[in-house]
């Protein structure tokens, strides 16, 4: 994935996950699961959508690359 | 003819609006079937049918905002010959169904009336207000046997005498009788397990007498009418009329009460303000609520420190093998314990009604889940107990979903028979919660830490999580408290089993 579709697959992701949240708001290194109020099944949502959107296995392990904006695009863009 | 009738979705609700009727006269209906959606303070609920049959007639159109109890369809039974079906005299049955559907179009206005007209009496003799009920049926039947002042009442309160079941001496109708028959109308005062039970024994409400404070109808008053209902069948002549009198009543309700007042243009305003509203309508139900179980019982509360080392690594073993969508989180493992030890302290699983416990048969896992704006509610996982982790965990995400959606079923909101709150997520270490009336037990989980503490001997670092039980004293002690704590503590140490 490029930077540019990491991106607007987490954004994709976290409407699906956090609806109504204006996403847009977010600064890239807030903690996602503060910022938008996200629970475990919510981050769970947010998982799975960004697992089906990458076509990669993003697991347990992985959760804490998946902390902020920044970081998420790092991991999904990242090799 | 059965009465599918507004239900109350929680104790803390007096009044819903019908949204949407999923059925249409002539539809064949089954017991569980989802017929309407209502809307609550809380949510919009998917309301099911409590008895199976044919619609036979629509009372309430969408838009409409109700008392709880307020008739809202007719269930004919359904490929049963009308004679056979309901063999209970005519007079027995008929006139609840046909003075609620005339009254209760009106049933704002009436409660209304009954307020002003009971003022008026404290303060002087008052001339009795017109009846605001809507034109009667000519007289037909012999007078009722009732005293000067219990006339006057009923003519103040407008309660139709006829309509009245006598529980005085040979059938006399008495003060308390006509003034039950006013309360029933604006509202039935009607214990939880009462409702529940007159739903199975498929026993109408309004004809119940009831023995409780205030008239209110009690759990023991439901099994008394069914069993008299019951033995009067088996002698009662057939009555034809009961089937040919509803459809007939509800043609003739007043036309200008189905074009919904309020809640009509409410559903037409922006979906903002509609938020807002509701914001403030379940702040407003949550305080009701919260307050009353404040006020009534008298809670203990006990906490525990549980060690997840064995749960938190079989569930990183099991999650590392599967699909995301199949993961389970630990907040589903400790709702399945919760679950699991309520079965085996039963002694908390049930409801406070009537000055005494009743034990549930079933587990029903109430779960808070709190709401992006704000509020919550508490819903039920059905049977949790006998569901397998992954299934309750798929239950979990179903349910918090349809939460959040506004698309929650009536049985869900009311069945719970006792309440987890999970607040880890938050971070916050422990809950001591507000029990949910009429439950009386209500667990809570804090955050899943790593700790130091005591391991064989030695300091160690272990993922932990603080339970904590907050109970009602009247129907349990803290002794009791502590076996349930323990046992969600013992199951949570064999995460494979559970």
């Amino acid at each position: 994935m490029t930077p540019q579709q990491a991106r607007e697959a987490v954004a994709e992701a976290l409407k699906k996950a956090a609806p109504g949240s204006d996403i847009d708001a977010i600064d890239a290194d807030a903690d996602l699961r503060d910022a938008l109020d996200l629970d475990s099944l919510d981050f769970l949502n947010f998982v799975e959508v960004l697992g089906n959107a990458s076509g990669r296995r993003i697991d347990e392990d992985d959760y804490p690359e998946l902390a902020t904006l920044s970081s998420s695009v790092r991991f999904l863009s990242g090799p | 003819m059965a009465e599918f009738r507004m239900p109350s979705l929680g104790a803390d609700m007096d009044e819903g609006t019908l949204l949407e009727w999923l059925v249409k006269p002539g539809d064949e209906v089954n017991k569980g079937d989802i017929v309407a959606v209502v809307d609550t303070a809380k949510a919009a609920v998917e309301v099911e049918c409590f008895d199976s049959g044919v619609v036979d007639s629509l009372l309430v159109q969408p838009g409409e905002c109700v008392p709880v109890g307020t008739p809202l369809a007719v269930i004919a039974p359904a490929r049963v010959p009308a004679a056979a079906a309901e063999p209970v005299a005519a007079e027995a049955v008929e006139p609840t169904v046909a003075a609620a559907v005339v009254a209760e179009p009106a049933a704002a206005e009436l409660a209304e009336a009954h307020v002003a007209a009971e003022i008026a009496v404290a303060e002087r003799p008052a001339p009795a207000p017109p009846s605001p009920a809507a034109p009667q049926p000519p007289l037909a039947e012999p007078p009722v046997v009732a005293s000067p002042l219990v006339r006057h009442l009923a003519q103040q309160k407008g309660v139709d005498l006829r309509k009245v079941h006598g529980t005085g001496a040979a059938g006399t109708v008495t003060r308390a009788d006509v003034e039950r028959a006013a309360a029933g109308r604006a509202r039935l005062r009607v214990s939880p397990l009462a409702r529940r039970l007159a739903a199975e024994l498929g026993a109408d409400l309004a004809a119940v007498t009831g023995t409780g404070a205030g008239g209110a109808i009690r759990a023991e008053d439901v099994r008394r009418y069914a069993s008299a209902k019951a033995a009067e069948a088996a002698y009662a002549p057939a009555g034809e009329a009961a089937h040919e009198a509803a459809p007939a009543a509800a043609r003739e309700a007043p036309a200008p009460a189905r074009e919904a007042p309020a809640a009509a243009r409410e559903a037409t305003a922006p979906a903002r303000e509609a938020a807002a509203e509701r914001g403030v309508a379940m702040r407003r139900a949550i305080a009701n609520l919260m307050a009353r179980s404040k006020r009534e019982i008298p809670h203990y509360y006990l906490s525990s420190t549980i060690d997840l080392e064995k749960m938190t690594a079989w569930l990183r073993r099991r999650n590392r093998e599967l699909p995301v969508t199949a993961r389970i989180v630990p907040a589903a493992l400790l709702l399945k314990a919760a679950a699991l030890a309520a079965r085996e302290v039963p002694q908390l699983n049930g409801f406070w009604v009537d000055d005494h416990f009743v034990a549930s048969e079933h587990v029903h896992l109430g779960v808070a889940i709190s709401f992006r704006g704000g509020g919550m509610v508490a819903p039920a996982i059905h049977d949790a107990d006998k569901l397998s982790a992954g299934d309750l965990m798929a239950q979990l995400r179903d349910l918090v979903a349809r939460a959040r959606e506004g698309r929650l079923r009536g049985s869900e909101m009311t069945d719970s028979t006792i309440t987890i709150t999970n607040l880890g997520d938050r971070g916050v270490e422990s809950v001591f919660g507000v029990i949910y009336p009429p439950q009386v037990a209500l667990v809570g989980f804090g955050k899943v830490t790593s700790m130091p503490c005591a391991v064989d001997g030695l300091l160690g670092v272990r993922p932990q999580v603080v339970a904590t039980l907050a109970a009602d004293h009247r129907a349990t002690d803290g002794y009791t408290g502590a076996r349930y704590l323990e046992a969600v503590s013992r199951l949570l140490q064999k995460p494979e089993e559970l």
